[in-house]
């Protein structure tokens, strides 16, 4: 009985894990690598999806809003929310522009939706580790 | 911050490079490889396209 019970906690866990890593990979760049434990991924994923976002916010890069009718700053923000927190701080400390006010910001605000679309690719990553699709 | 067309190229190339490598390969040794041929790809890509552009345009 008491060796159900904790199977039964360990296969509730081993189920749990590819989610709890998938978000955690999404709210926090490279999160998901490091509860693997897989160390110098999760760091290495940090350092560049960070770099972009902090390169992006310096160029004066867009901050995509919610709220905007235009079909591409809907995608524009899909791919800023990607960042996870990254993107939440931004928007509570008010970085970035609200629109492209010189020519190299256009640069600053796609370093932005690409980090934030490479934060997805880390997670679903961390995702496929965690469910054992891919291995090691 | 001001930074370069060229600059900005390399930054780009490289954080993306380091992501794809980590996440599209198992081996470390693979990762190396493949984020080292992706950020070939993307500098000489660019490299080409634009000598393509300028061609075009002249």
């Amino acid at each position: 009985m008491g060796t159900e019970t904790n199977t039964a906690r360990v296969a509730g866990e081993k189920s749990s894990l590819p989610a709890i890593v998938l978000i955690a990979g999404w709210l926090v760049p490279g999160a998901g690598h490091l509860i693997l434990r897989k160390w110098w991924r999760g760091l290495a994923l940090f350092a560049a999806i960070a770099m972009m976002f902090g390169v992006g916010l310096a160029l004066q890069g867009k901050i995509y809003t919610p709220n905007t009718g235009d079909l591409l700053d809907v995608l524009g923000f899909a791919g800023d929310l990607g960042g996870g927190v990254l993107y939440l701080l931004a928007r509570l400390l008010d970085l970035g522009h609200a629109s492209v006010q010189v020519t190299t910001a256009d640069y600053g605000t796609k370093f932005i939706v690409v980090g934030g679309l490479l934060n997805l690719i880390a997670a679903v990553d961390a995702h496929s580790l965690a469910s054992g699709r891919k291995r090691s | 911050m001001t930074i370069s067309h060229f600059g900005a190229v390399l930054l780009f190339s490289l954080c993306i490079s380091v992501v794809f490598g980590i996440t599209q390969r198992s081996e470390p040794r693979m990762m190396v490889r493949f984020g080292a041929y992706c950020f070939a790809l993307f500098v000489v890509g660019t490299i080409v396209a634009s000598w393509a552009m300028w061609l075009i345009r002249h």
